[in-house]
């Protein structure tokens, strides 16, 4: 290896762009096999939003599994939780959500979701220090344990609010499309889009310009060498945990809303998709688990409406490609 | 002269292996002692478990006076404990100047102390808004020895910091870490480079099996080419 004298100029490190272009590809490539120009314009929306939802569930996964190398199963028990917490102040509030006025809808919406946060990060609290901390470092241990987590979180929430399916509409301002032209985008779905904005701007903040997210990151990569440097990586990860679990509260209500309905079981398919996510995205990158979600979304999307008999296994096939292409993920973070 | 650093009867199982045999050593404040030894004679499993890595199944470990071999990696870190390990685990994904960030514990950056580390390492300011990753080995050990002087230390614990570099970055090495020296830092190293080691040492310790085998002076050792043989099956002659 030839060593770089000081005054040699650093080669710069290539800006790694193939996995930001490929959902812009996907995109395009889409636009013949679907015809309709508004069809596949209503389709990327819907793939956005939805996408949008899968990664405010999953980034606090993808965190997870990078930095402390934890395979938490029972991720979907705080996606449940959350809907059905926000319930309890959507419900008595009902009349509220039908009023024709934006303001009013998200003055019930927003304490709703702080909640269904709140409740949802305190119960990461007590999964990290009960379920997870005997178990750090055994794999299978973690399995069962956060899987049976998860199965009691539901019976509980079936035992709490009945097996009967719950309601969820959507309020009255947001229901509805944006026309532009012939094509009609939901008003619910560009509200979606804008949360998970938001909450990818705010994690990127974080993680780039604080020496919180500095930690994080460096805890991501070799959690052993931030111990050394004298920081308990454990209080971090718990911080991280609990931050994780309250965004998936938060994609729980986004969730329900999305679905208008609210049930026990309603993240067992939403886990597949985040797993599905996470390992596209390489295990703790944001950045990967953004572009992961949307890719997912855009394949249940525009795969549903090109293949319908596919949609079951378009996104497993999606997970061997990109692995096929990335074996570690879209941006690799950690070794693992 | 004061014992900064001491262990006594330490035992160190990883899994079903049973890898420090009994060590007994002392770290004399303000001089480097030097751990030499075959490979697989347990000097970097002496440092993991100093520094908390590796747990002590028993025995005592004691920094100032105070023990530690209980305590968790951050606690001792948190003493005055800086490490650099063998496979520099700089954090390749930040800066060079965010890695030196996270590094200083105790609040920003002190201006004197990185004027003083540029000196010997011009490198990490030529480099300091790029990725540690895009980094030399060389300039990444620099790194990984920088991070771990930005802050005042006691004691400092150094894994092999010659392995995999040029010759020329060895030399260059070797006189920044004798400037580290003359500063007065306290230094338990492993080296496996006897010429570095020679260069560097006051004190050596040699290590063979999970025990120490030889203690004493480093030029008593570095004159001794019967002794070297014996105990690190190479000569000095040999290594240059």
């Amino acid at each position: 290896m030839t060593e770089l004298a000081a005054t040699d100029p650093l080669p710069k490190p290539k800006r790694d762009i193939a996995p930001i272009l490929l959902p812009v590809a996907v995109a395009v490539v889409m636009i013949p096999l679907i015809g309709s120009p508004s069809t596949w314009l209503t389709l990327t929306a819907a793939s956005l939003a939805m996408g949008m939802m899968i990664f405010i569930m999953a980034s606090g996964l993808t965190l997870v599994f990078g930095l402390m190398d934890v395979l938490n199963f029972g991720h979907g028990a705080f996606i449940a939780v959350g809907a059905y917490v926000a319930t309890l102040v959507l419900a008595p509030f009902a009349a509220s959500l039908q009023v024709d006025s934006l303001w009013m809808n998200l003055a019930v919406l927003a304490p709703a979701a702080l909640l269904s946060m709140a409740v949802s990060g305190a119960l990461g609290l007590i999964v990290e220090r009960v379920l997870i901390l005997p178990v750090y470092g055994q794999h299978l241990k973690q399995i069962l344990m956060t899987t049976g987590g998860l199965i009691v979180a539901e019976q509980t929430l079936y035992a709490v609010w009945g097996p009967q399916i719950i309601p969820t509409p959507l309020p009255t301002s947001l229901r509805g499309s944006f026309i532009l032209g012939d094509v009609a985008i939901a008003k619910y779905r560009v509200l979606a889009m804008l949360i998970g904005l938001a909450v990818f701007i705010a994690i990127q903040l974080v993680l780039n310009r604080t020496k919180l997210g500095l930690l994080i990151r460096a805890g991501v990569e070799n959690r052993e060498m931030v111990e050394a440097l004298g920081y308990r990586i454990r209080r971090l990860f718990l911080g991280v945990f609990m931050t994780g679990s309250a965004l998936a509260g938060l994609g729980g209500v986004m969730w329900a809303l999305y679905r208008e309905q609210v049930h026990a079981s309603m993240s067992d398919d939403l886990t597949v998709l985040i797993f599905i996510v996470v390992i596209i995205g390489g295990l703790g990158s944001i950045g990967g688990c953004f572009i992961g979600a949307i890719l997912v979304a855009m394949v249940a999307n525009y795969g549903g409406f090109l293949v319908p008999k596919l949609a079951l296994v378009s996104n497993i096939l999606l997970m061997v490609a990109v692995l096929m292409w990335r074996p570690r993920g879209l941006y690799a973070v950690t070794s693992r | 002269m004061t014992e900064l650093l001491k262990l006594s009867g330490v035992h160190t199982h990883i899994g079903r292996y049973h890898i420090l045999q009994g060590i007994d050593l002392a770290v004399p404040q303000g001089q480097t002692t030097m751990l030499l030894g075959r490979n697989g004679a347990g000097k970097t499993t002496t440092l993991r478990t100093i520094m908390g890595l590796w747990q002590a199944s028993s025995g005592e470990i004691s920094l100032a006076g105070e023990r530690i071999e209980s305590r968790a990696t951050p606690d001792i870190a948190r003493l005055g404990v800086g490490y650099v390990p063998e496979s520099m685990a700089v954090f390749s994904d930040l800066t060079v100047k965010e890695n030196l960030v996270l590094a200083a514990r105790d609040g920003p950056l002190d201006d004197a102390q990185l004027d003083w580390i540029f000196g010997f390492f011009p490198a990490l300011r030529r480099f300091w808004l790029s990725r540690a990753g895009s980094l030399s080995g060389g300039q990444k050990q620099m790194l990984s020895i920088a991070r771990a002087i930005v802050e005042p230390r006691k004691l400092l614990l150094i894994d092999e910091p010659t392995k995999g570099l040029a010759p020329a970055i060895v030399m260059a090495l070797i006189e920044c870490l004798k400037e580290i020296k003359r500063k007065g830092a306290t230094i338990l190293m492993v080296e496996q480079n006897f010429f570095a080691a020679r260069e560097l040492g006051d004190n050596v310790l040699v290590m063979d099996n999970g025990t120490i085998v030889h203690r004493g002076e480093m030029a008593a050792l570095a004159s001794d080419v019967p002794l070297q043989e014996r105990l690190l099956g190479l000569s000095l002659e040999a290594h240059q």
